[in-house]
This record gives structure tokens, C-alpha cells and sequence, in this order.
């Protein structure tokens, strides 16, 4: 905000000004201690993770034909953000928010299909409270869940003020940094799907 | 079926009584005082008509110096209140078989004590300094996200309250400071004043997050033409490599209370005995973070004591770069020596090995400090000042911390002083010296900086003594004691164990200790009432970019952006007489950032949220949080672009301070 009057023309336009720059990086040490924060939820998950109490195993509530749906869902809303920042680049204000719907619409789909699956899980018995193995499972998916909840909520911010704005130094930038949450949220998922699902499967 | 009664026991346990704590003497004289002030406060701020200015000037700030002075007046008050707990604690073991605490009022006082110093005191104390002069010492106009700073210390202030409310409404946190499992548990402590713990910290934890990620952006980006990282003040780098473990450690402990939170409130199974959990899991996330915070407050402390042994020696730092090296190597060696905290609990010769080795090789690095800071007063012209006696006592208490450290550090001695009174005289002999010894140093030393007048310092010279020797005398004898057997946390014991002599002793000693923080309240109250306030804008022939604006400091800080060519940049601008003179034709407008609302409304929605949090009162605390979404949604949809200060205004503050440079008393001869 400081040095917003001096625009360099020459950067695309989500760097153009000093503060933008500025909230980019700041955005990218928030992605640090995200990355702390998840890489903690996973610790506890491979400390918890054969901890049953009894209760039910992964494989007894892993259905892995819901899991490959949601992985494929978000990993092409992933792609869908690229394009979006893509067409954001080439100031195509209308192909950057029709392809920001798509990855929104996305994205609700694989939150659809994770409810799902929680309510799954209930119904096999496997709550939250049940063992120290579905507490951690739990605790991590929905973490990872709320964020792409929060990110839906935020990005359709986004997409207003971009509507009511069109693309300025500030838009761009806003897309830009909640384009950045999405691919982290990605690459999180990736995580999980190997070392949640996969690894359950195979134990 | 067990979730059930967990469940049940849950909504059980949350009765209108429990809501004030009643038939406490101690407790209800609180209370009415709490009442009284409050009615006070708002009676006095209403008869003065200052409520306008206190929401303009202060509480909707976003003036990096503004929120530098809030923190530093809460960790004031918060130090009150964590030293009011210590001379409790003090009192009742003065004596064996004491009666003036009960077990359960002891158990409580440690734990708000240990929570409210290092949580409350030493680490806003600590950013308060840092939002003050870092800024200044790169030569910039403000904190890189200025909104994003009040927002933390709403966010700060709120955790603190918060946490200082379990006092009179709900009950305490009595699980120490740690707060381990399976004690800290909804099993064995049912009550809800660890849920105080939980919510309270969270809080102000994301709050301390925030900072970390504004200043490594300030630090990055925002230092004035020239100053390459190493140019940087020794102050600046500490709180830069501060925010990178701030970043680093607060999401484990952002994680750790989440689920501490998950065990008590809805009936997890991560630290619990039953359904598989493990109890020392919270051991070890709580270190992962706790001990980088032993650094976090531990380093901006030496940058502190950097900026002030330069000056008052007269001397670039010596050794700038071993002391760059041996910042980070602190910074990397506190990651991996957290599991010292529990030599005891099973960890197995191999792994203690490893720790106790790490756990040493910190002193390298923090020894190669100390000889720097004593090489920089050699040959010097030292000019002893208040702020220049604490560096210099700091410098033979904290040997004494660190040597004592080392002997903890070893994991087979450990069994010998775990949980004894030995340790908590070594962790206090580290963070007395190291932290409070440094702010009241940075205080002495940047208060002209921030009022424009002076503590006095013959009356800073009694608080130092006063504090220093009630400082040794109250934990030295803990070393002995904790050497002879006397373990922590135990609110008495018994006359044959011979312990008496010297708790007596300490106890005396928390009083000399006491009479010198009063001292230190009385310079304050003195200082305002009758410093000089004609005093120069670098009273102390300092160094650093800080001095080279005036005192106090004008909102955008400098009227031209310096170029910096060396280290001590302001100490070479005098000497060669270059850039002191500002020229009408250098006068531009400057962009400033506009006060907002919505910090404190943050703070106070996450405050209320959080209250009803830790009642339990799930549906009332989703509604609140319907108030912080929308403060989020409101700050998206914000484009406030700030304002521009005309050059004419410029024109006439400048004027106002360079004019009367040189008829001013200056303090350093
Ligand atoms: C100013 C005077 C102070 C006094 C008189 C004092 C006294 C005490 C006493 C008596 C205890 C409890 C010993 C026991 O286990 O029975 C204690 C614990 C503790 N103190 Fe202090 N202290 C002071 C300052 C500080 C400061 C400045 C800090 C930190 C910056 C601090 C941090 C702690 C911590 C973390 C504990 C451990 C709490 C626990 O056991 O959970 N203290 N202190
Ligand atoms: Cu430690």
C-alpha cells in the first residue's frame, strides 16, 4: 500500500506494484506454515495410524473407487486454476472466470464427494471418537476439507471483484495468491491420497 | 457407546455456579477490583472526552509505533500480573507447611504464571520493541501488511484477556504450563479452566504467526536503498531470523492446542489413555514448538543487547559476521534438541544421546556471542547507562544460565535434577537475564526514541540494582534447594527436610525483586510527570537509522528515504556530515496507510467466540464465528487506498525538530 504510485508496466500484472510484490511473498511464507502445519497432522497420522482401539481398520472403511473420484476432481481443478492464470496473463477477464467456475465447481464436487465419505464412515461405526487411528484420520482430512471449503468461499470473493472490477493490478494479484492456495491444497491431497489411502490399502 | 458418555460428562460439567468462582477471599477482592477499575477506566476516559481520540489515535491504528507501545504497555500489565503469581508462590513456601495456598490455588499460579511470562510478557514485550525500531532501523516508512499488525495484536490482546479471565469466571488452567497428558485431559481435569489453555493460546498464537510472516516480508523487502542483509542492524537480524522460527515452530503448537482442544471437547482420542491415544505425543509437539520459543523470545533479546553494547562502547559490534553465523546456528540447532525436556520418560540411551549432544553443541554458537559482546567493550569508551548496566549484567547471569543448561543438558546427570527446584532456577537464570534484563534494557534505551523525553536514570539505577541482586537472591538458593531434593511444583514441605533456610532466603529475595519492578513502575509515573522533554533526537550519540528522525517519531517516520553505504550508518553520516540536511527540493508526498476498524473488531469477535469456546456453548460460539467470517469477507471487499501526506505538512514538521537541533540538552558527554 506504501509505495502503490510507482507501477512497473513491464511485470505482469499481479507484480506490477511494490505491495503486490509484497503480499506474493508474504502469501508464500503463509504457505510455509501451512506447510508445518500439514506436515504436524501428518506426523500425528503416522504416530496414530495403527492405533484401532478396536475399532475399525482402513481397510475396513477406505472405499477406494470414492477416493480415486475425488483425487481425479481436484487434481484437474488444479489444471483448470493453471489455465485460469493462464488466461488471466493474456487479460482474458472473461476466460479467467469462466475457468475459475469450472475449478470452483470442482472443487464443490470433490467436497461433495468427501462428506460423503465421512457419512460413510459413520454409518460403518468409525467416528472421530471411536480410536485414536479415526481421530487423527479425521482431524487430517477435515483440515485439509476446510481449507478447500474456506478456498471455495474465498475464491467467489474473488471472482465479485473481479466481476465488479475487472482486472486491475489488485485483482490480478488477489486471483494470483488464492490460485497459489489451490495448487498447495493440491499438492497436500497428493499426500494424502499416497500415505493416507494408498498405504492403508496396502498394509 | 463410550463417545456417548463422553458426551454426556461434557454437557455435565458446564453448571451456571461454576461461572464465577465464589467463597475465595483472594479471588473475590479480585473480582470487585477488576469491577471497580473497569467502571473507573470508562468514568474517567468518559469525563475526559478522550473517547474519541482513543479510538482514532490508538485503538483503530495502524502505525507500526503505535502498536509497538500498546504491546509494550499489556506486557507491562502482564508482567504485573505474572509477578503478582510469583510472589504468591513465594509467600507460601516462605515456610514449611505453610497454609496461605492450597494445592489446588498453587497448582494454578504456576501454571497462569509460567503461561502469562513467557506467552504474555516476554513475547509481546519483545515485538513491541521489534514493531517499534525495526522499521526505523531499515529506514522504512511501516511494517510491510500495517493492517495485518493490528489485526495480531487484536489478536494478542484478545488470547490474554481471554486467558486472564479464567481467573475470576470459569477457574484457572491448572496443569502447568505444559500442560501434559494425561493430566491436562477432560479425565483428570474436568473442569474448563484447560480449555482456557487450549482456546486462549490459540488465539494469541495465530496472532504471533502473523507477525512472524509481516516481518521476514518487512525485512526482505522493505529496507531502505543499500542496506544489503549484511549492512543489516544486529537488532534487525535477530527478529528476522526470530520470524523464521516463529513461522517454523507456531503451526506445530497451532496444531497441538487444535487438538488438545478436539480431546477435551469432542472426545478425540489423541492424547487420552483409552482408544489408543498417546499421552506423549503432546510432550513432543508441545517441545517441537516450546523449545524454538525458548529462542524466539531468547534472540530478539541479544539483538537488544547488540544495539546497546555497540553504542554504549562506542564501537561497531565486533565480530558482526561470527554473530550472523552463530544467530542461525542457534535458530537450526533449537529444532532438534527438544526431547531434553523429558530425558526421564523412556526415551532410551540412543535417542538421549543424540539430544543431550545437540543440546550442548548450542552453546558453541551462544558462547561465540558472548565473547563478541565482551570484545566489543574492549578498548571501547563505555559509557555506563541504565541500559548499559543491564547488558552488562546480563552478561555474567546468563553464563550462569547456560552453565547450568549444560549440565541439564547432559540426559544421564538429568535424572538426578529433572523436576527439581534446579531447573526452574536454570530456566529463570536464562530467561531473566535474557529476556526481561533485555527489554528493560531496549526501555531505557528506545524510550526517547518513542515519548521524546528520558527515564531518569538515577531512578533507573535503583530499579537495576534493586531487581539484580532480589533477581540472585531469590533463585540462587533454588539451585541448592532443587541440588538437595526440592522438587517443582509442590506447594510446601515439611520442616525436617531442611529446606526451610533457603526458601526463606529466595522469598526475602522475591521481595527485593519486587521493590525493584516498583521502582521501575515509579520512573515511569516520574519521568512523564518531570523529564526534560528539550532533549536532542539522539541523546545517546547513537548509531543505527532509528536516531537519525526525530523524537518522538513523525507518523511516516522519514521525510526522504536514506541511502545506507556501511554498517552503523547513522555513526558514519555524522562523522562525515553527509544526508543529516533535508532539502525543500527532496520534499515528496508520501503514501500512508489509513487507520481500520476491523482489527479490533477481529480481536474482540475471535475474544467472544473464544469465551463461549471454552464454555462449551457450541451453538453460541458457531454464531460468533459467523461475526469473523464476516470481518473476513468485509476486509476482502476493502479497498481503501490509503492517503497522501502533503508536502506542506512535511514541510512544517521537519521544521518543527531540525530547527531546534542544537539548542537542545544533550545527555551524552
Ligand atoms: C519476576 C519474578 C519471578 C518470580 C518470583 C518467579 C517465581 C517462580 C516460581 C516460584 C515458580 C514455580 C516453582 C515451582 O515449580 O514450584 C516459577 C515457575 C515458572 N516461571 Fe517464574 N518467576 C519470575 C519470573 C519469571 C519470568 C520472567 C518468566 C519467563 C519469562 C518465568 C517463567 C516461569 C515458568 C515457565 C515457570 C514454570 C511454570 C510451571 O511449572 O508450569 N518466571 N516462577
Ligand atoms: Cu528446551
Amino acid at each position: 500500500m506504501i509505495m502503490s504510485a510507482k507501477v512497473d508496466t513491464s511485470l505482469p500484472l499481479e507484480y506490477q506494484t511494490e505491495q503486490d510484490r509484497m503480499n506474493i511473498l508474504g502469501f508464500w511464507v503463509f504457505l510455509g506454515a501451512e506447510i508445518v502445519l500439514f506436515a504436524t497432522l501428518f506426523g500425528v497420522y503416522g504416530v496414530l495410524y495403527e492405533r484401532f482401539a478396536g475399532g475399525p481398520t482402513h481397510k475396513d472403511i477406505f472405499v477406494i473407487k470414492d477416493v480415486m473420484i475425488q483425487t481425479v476432481l481436484l487434481l484437474t481443478s488444479s489444471f483448470t486454476m493453471g489455465i485460469a492464470i493462464f488466461e488471466m496473463r493474456r487479460h482474458n477477464l472473461k476466460g479467467l472466470i469462466i475457468w475459475l467456475v469450472i475449478t470452483l465447481a470442482l472443487g464443490a464436487g470433490f467436497l461433495f464427494m468427501e462428506i460423503n465419505e465421512f457419512i460413510h464412515y459413520a454409518h460403518e461405526g468409525a467416528t472421530m471418537q471411536t480410536s485414536a487411528f479415526l481421530s487423527s484420520l479425521f482431524v487430517l482430512l477435515g483440515t485439509h476439507g476446510a481449507h478447500v471449503t474456506l478456498g471455495i468461499g474465498w475464491a467467489t470473493m474473488v471472482i465479485i471483484q473481479l466481476l465488479k472490477r475487472g482486472l486491475t493490478p489488485t485483482t490480478a494479484r488477489k486471483t494470483f495468491i488464492i490460485g497459489l492456495y489451490w495448487h498447495f491444497l493440491d499438492v497436500v491431497w497428493i499426500f494424502i491420497f499416497t500415505f493416507v489411502y494408498l498405504k492403508g490399502l496396502v498394509a | 457407546m463410550k463417545a456417548k458418555i463422553t458426551m454426556e460428562v461434557t454437557i455435565m460439567s458446564i453448571k451456571w455456579d461454576e461461572f464465577f468462582i465464589t467463597g475465595d477471599p483472594l479471588i473475590l477482592g479480585s473480582q470487585i477490583a477488576i469491577v471497580l477499575t473497569m467502571i473507573g477506566a470508562v468514568a474517567g476516559i468518559t469525563y475526559l472526552k478522550k473517547w474519541k481520540y482513543l479510538w482514532t489515535e490508538w485503538l483503530t491504528t495502524v502505525d507500526h509505533k503505535k502498536i509497538g507501545m500498546m504491546y509494550i504497555i499489556s506486557a507491562v500489565l502482564m508482567f504485573f500480573r505474572g509477578g503478582m503469581d510469583g510472589l504468591l508462590m513465594k509467600a507460601q513456601t516462605a515456610q514449611p507447611e505453610m497454609g496461605f495456598l492450597d494445592s489446588q490455588h498453587y497448582n494454578e499460579i504456576f501454571t497462569t504464571h509460567g503461561v502469562i511470562m513467557i506467552l504474555f510478557m516476554a513475547m509481546p514485550f519483545l515485538i513491541g520493541l521489534m514493531n517499534v525500531v525495526i522499521p526505523l532501523q531499515i529506514g522504512a516508512r511501516d511494517v510491510a501488511f500495517p493492517q495485518l499488525n493490528a489485526l495480531s495484536f487484536w489478536l494478542f490482546f484478545s488470547g490474554a484477556m481471554l486467558f486472564n479471565i479464567s481467573f475470576v469466571i470459569g477457574g484457572s488452567p491448572d496443569a502447568g504450563w505444559t500442560s501434559y497428558f494425561p493430566l491436562a485431559g477432560k479425565e483428570f481435569s474436568p473442569g474448563i479452566g484447560n480449555n482456557f489453555y487450549a482456546v486462549a493460546l490459540q488465539i494469541a498464537g495465530i496472532g504471533t504467526l502473523m507477525t512472524g510472516i509481516n516481518f521476514i516480508v518487512t525485512i526482505l523487502k522493505m529496507r531502505t536503498k543499500g542496506m544489503t542483509l549484511m549492512k543489516m542492524p544486529m537488532f534487525t537480524w535477530t527478529t528476522f531470523v526470530t520470524s523464521i522460527l516463529i513461522v517454523a515452530a507456531f503451526p506445530i503448537f497451532t496444531v497441538a492446542l487444535a487438538l488438545m482442544t478436539f480431546d477435551r471437547l469432542y472426545g478425540t482420542h489423541f492424547f487420552t489413555v483409552s482408544g489408543g491415544g498417546m499421552d506423549m505425543l503432546w510432550a513432543n509437539l508441545f517441545w517441537l514448538w516450546g523449545h524454538p520459543e525458548v529462542y524466539i523470545v531468547a534472540l530478539p533479546a541479544f539483538g537488544i543487547f547488540s544495539e546497546v553494547i555497540s553504542t554504549f562502547s562506542r564501537k561497531s559490534l565486533f565480530g558482526y559476521k561470527s554473530m550472523v553465523f552463530s544467530i542461525l546456528g542457534i535458530a537450526l540447532l533449537s529444532m532438534v534438541v527438544w526431547v531434553h525436556h523429558f530425558y526421564t520418560m523412556g526415551s532410551g540411551p540412543a535417542v538421549n544421546s543424540f539430544f543431550s549432544i545437540t543440546t550442548m553443541a548450542i552453546a558453541i554458537p551462544t558462547g561465540v556471542k558472548m565473547f563478541n559482546w565482551l570484545f566489543t567493550m574492549r578498548k571501547g569508551r563505555i559509557k555506563i547507562s541504565s541500559a548499559m548496566l543491564w547488558a552488562l549484567a546480563f552478561v555474567p547471569c546468563f553464563v550462569i544460565g547456560g552453565v547450568t543448561g549444560v549440565m541439564l543438558a547432559m540426559g544421564a546427570a538429568d535424572y538426578q535434577y529433572h523436576n527439581t527446584l534446579f531447573l526452574v532456577a536454570h530456566f529463570h537464570y536464562v530467561l531473566i537475564p535474557g529476556v526481561v534484563f533485555a527489554v528493560f534494557a531496549g526501555l531505557y534505551y528506545w524510550w526517547p526514541k518513542m515519548f521524546g523525553f528520558m527515564l531518569n536514570e538515577k531512578i533507573g539505577k535503583w530499579h537495576f540494582w534493586l531487581f539484580v541482586i532480589g533477581f540472585n537472591v531469590t533463585f540462587m538458593p533454588m539451585f541448592f534447594l532443587g541440588l538437595n531434593g526440592a522438587v517443582r511444583r509442590a506447594y510446601t514441605y515439611s520442616a525436617e527436610s531442611g529446606f526451610a533456610p533457603l526458601f526463606m532466603l529466595s522469598a526475602i529475595g522475591s521481595i527485593i525483586l519486587a521493590a525493584g519492578f516498583a521502582v521501575f513502575c515509579y520512573n515511569i509515573y516520574w519521568s512523564i510527570r518531570y523529564a526534560d522533554r528539550n532533549i536532542s533526537s539522539d541523546p545517546w550519540d547513537a548509531r543505527t537509522l532509528e536516531w537519525s528522525t526525530a523524537s518522538p517519531v513523525q507518523f511516516y517516520n522519514f521525510a526522504k528515504l536514506q541511502e545506507v553505504k556501511s554498517l552503523d550508518p547513522f555513526w558514519h553520516m555524522k562523522k562525515k556530515n553527509e544526508g543529516l540536511t533535508l532539502y525543500d527540493s527532496e520534499i515528496e508526498e508520501i503514501h500512508m496507510p489509513s487507520n481500520s476498524w476491523l482489527p479490533i473488531y477481529m480481536g474482540v469477535i475471535f475474544g467472544i467466540a473464544g469465551f463461549l469456546l471454552v464454555f462449551e456453548w457450541h451453538i453460541a460460539a458457531a454464531l460468533a464465528a459467523i461475526g469473523i467470517f464476516a470481518g473476513l469477507i468485509i476486509r476482502s471487499f476493502d479497498y481503501n487506498e490509503g492517503f497522501h501526506v502533503k508536502k506542506d505538512e512535511i514541510h512544517r514538521i521537519e521544521n518543527a525538530w531540525r530547527k531546534t537541533e542544537g539548542e537542545v540538552h544533550d545527555h551524552v558527554s
